[in-house]
């Protein structure tokens, strides 16, 4: 049997599955004898103990394999379990009321969960989860529950589960643990997030998959589809294992390219960066053989904390990129582009009607000017320890340019007045992302030393059709005439000044689009890290003279459809 | 008992780390510290009930101390509510 979810980490894996339900914790709800409470009280705090000294060792194992900002939510749950309000409450519910301690947790938690539930703040919610893990460990030792999660597997296995959480995951044997398939979940839930890092397949959002397999059930995992195959016959099974093997096979293939140059058969030369999130995704970048960061989005330093990173904090950051990639590796570090969808709790910014049109990115910088200057002092610092580039996004006129520009200036001065030193001779460039700034490329390319387009808004403000919104999603195609006729007229007008062009939305990774932006002139590719080397395999296949004249070919046709197949069966199809 | 009043200097409110801080600090003394917002009134020592304050920038608190060392107390914790990056 087979059932869709969503590919959260690529790969295949044919294994047994362990599963975890939910429901595994239960108990019963009683009311306690008078001579009863001491004991039941001392049997809670030992609980509480036995908890605090798991997160002692969790905090300690997560630090040493993952970082210390991952550490620090076991800081967090820690503190939990010292809270008077929190333990305190139970403790008291367990005396006053006198139920068992399971119902009195139970209990006072709920009460807890709605209150931060009902915060309308998204960090109180992620606090919500927090309070759920910490008490599930407390309930787990009061039952006396060995979790399966920790268990020693003895074979390799299948993981599944109705969520990761923090807890479970850092609690994971990596070696045994070869995939796995949860209820919930998204491609950017924790879970997902954490098995592209382990690099182990997986399949989230199974609504039910718990309900479906036993332990011991024989189970398949393609993260490469987002399906999962329940008792898998021996048919499928060999099917599956040979499309394991050339997956193998052509990840093999691809991994001997990490250090070809990303050149077409015709000689023709471009760059293949990677778009990353944090300083540890660029050793990724590397190892994945990115000849450059294209977008190094800088928004992870400003969410969830509770306040702006200093210029210390940025500066380190921006340094351990830029050391990471080299003088030769190009960093491109994207100023803050906050706002509108993505918020920050601490930033305390009016409710919009239309984010996606609102106070955002650049124009907030430009209006909160001391922040902003503090992102660019510690950009033009670390810029001395590799070859970084600054990049704003959302410009819309050529004032916006020339104000930002002209902050930055002053902060070149003050660092100069400090004798701070600092590359004289960064570039500093612009998204192409809103339309306006595509009409006006060529003005914008007389004062900006690159652009990079940035098809996820653009395509959205283009189309004028919400990326999110399902009803209107066949008007988001980044195939539409529309997208690539401005696209062509972004680059033209750049090459017209000398300027490079770039493009990092996910447009630039698509084996479909990579022929047709080669043939409009495009200089650089950005795309995720795990991208890099099917996109350079590709690369090297393709004609750059022959496909300059396809792609103004392409530029004549009536439909994003008409588009997509001419460029399957007359470029790919033929390579 | 001593009681003093603070407008919150800092951009980010009572938030998680600010919080954090504030709680371990009360936690070191042995007096109670109580924190009033309004009519709400909470442990100081508390996490928990701190977060569901949500005090903000230039929001007015009141502490509200009881005990030994509470003069130290006030004012090292008002310190802290009053600091801009704590």
């Amino acid at each position: 049997m087979l059932q869709k979810g969503i590919a959260a980490a690529p790969g295949i894996v044919i294994g047994r599955a362990v599963v975890q339900k939910e429901e595994m914790v239960r108990y019963e709800r009683r009311i306690l004898d008078q001579d009863e409470v001491a004991a039941e009280l001392a049997r809670f705090r030992e609980s509480v103990r036995a908890a605090d000294l798991e997160l002692e060792q969790v905090k300690k194992k997560v630090r040493h394999e993952m970082g210390e900002e991952e550490a620090r939510i076991f800081e967090a749950h820690q503190l939990f379990l010292q809270d008077p309000e929190f333990i305190g409450a139970i403790e008291e519910k367990l005396e006053c009321e006198r139920v068992n301690a399971e119902a009195a947790l139970e209990e006072v938690r709920d009460s807890f969960v709605a209150i931060f539930e009902s915060m309308d703040d998204e960090y109180m919610r992620e606090r919500a989860a927090d309070l759920r893990d910490v008490s599930q460990r407390l309930m787990k030792n009061l039952l006396g529950i060995h979790d399966q999660l920790q268990a020693d597997f003895t074979e390799p296995v299948v993981l599944v589960v109705h969520d990761l959480t923090p807890s479970d995951t850092a609690q994971l044997d990596r070696e045994k643990v070869k995939g796995f398939a949860t209820n919930i979940g998204g491609r950017t839930s924790h879970s997902a997030i954490m098995a592209r890092t382990m690099e182990i397949p997986a399949v989230v959002g199974m609504s039910d998959i718990t309900e479906q397999l036993q332990t011991g059930d024989l189970v398949i995992v393609d993260g490469l589809e987002g399906e999962v195959h329940i008792r898998p016959d021996e048919a499928v099974v060999a099917a599956y294992e040979a499309k394991q093997q050339a997956y193998w096979k052509q990840k093999e293939d691809w991994a001997r390219l990490v250090h070809e140059e990303s050149v077409t058969a015709d000689g023709h030369r471009v760059e293949l960066a990677a778009n990353i999130g944090n300083p540890r995704d660029a050793v990724q970048a590397v190892e994945n053989g990115a000849e450059g960061i294209g977008l190094f989005r800088t928004e992870f330093l400003y969410m969830g904390r509770e306040q702006f990173p200093t210029e210390e904090e940025q500066f380190a950051a921006y340094k351990a990129v830029a050391e990471t990639m080299g003088k030769d590796r190009p960093v491109v570090i994207r100023t803050l582009d906050i706002g509108g969808d993505k918020e920050l709790s601490y930033l305390d910014l009016p409710k919009e009607l239309n984010p996606f049109l609102g106070y955002r990115a650049i124009r907030l910088c430009l209006d909160r000017v001391e922040l902003f200057k503090t992102q660019l002092r510690a950009l033009l610092r670390a810029s001395i320890y590799g070859n970084i580039k600054i990049m704003y996004p959302m410009i819309a006129t050529i004032a916006e340019l020339r104000r930002a520009n002209q902050i930055l200036d002053e902060v070149r001065a003050e660092l100069r007045n400090q004798s701070i030193l600092f590359n004289d001779h960064l570039e500093v460039g612009i998204m192409i992302e809103v339309p306006a700034a595509a009409m006006i490329a060529d003005q914008l390319a007389k004062e900006a030393d690159f652009f990079s387009i940035g098809t996820n808004d653009l395509i959205q403000y283009v189309m004028a059709a919400d990326r999110m919104n399902e009803q209107v999603a066949y008007l988001y195609d980044p195939y539409h005439p529309a997208i690539l006729r401005l696209v062509n007229q972004v680059i033209k007008a750049a090459h017209q000044e000398g300027k490079w062009v770039g493009m990092c939305g996910e447009m630039a990774g698509e084996e479909l689009a990579i022929p047709i932006l080669l043939g409009l002139g495009l200089d650089e590719f950005s795309m995720s890290a795990t991208s890099v080397l099917r996109a350079r395999d590709l690369l090297r296949k393709l004609d750059y003279k022959s496909l300059q004249e396809t792609a103004q070919h392409v530029l004549t046709l009536e439909s994003g459809e008409e588009i997509r197949a001419f460029i399957k069966e007359e470029i790919l199809n033929k390579l | 008992m001593l009681t003093k009043t603070f407008t919150i200097q800092n951009p980010t409110g009572l938030h998680a780390r600010p919080a954090t801080l504030f709680v371990q600090k009360a936690t070191s003394f042995p007096c109670e510290v109580n924190v009033i917002k309004g009519t709400k009134k909470i442990n100081g020592k508390s996490i928990m009930g701190l977060m569901t304050l949500g005090a903000k920038l230039g929001e007015q608190i009141t502490l509200e101390i009881t005990g030994e060392q509470a003069e130290q107390a006030m004012e090292e914790l008002g310190k802290l509510l009053m600091s801009v990056h704590g």
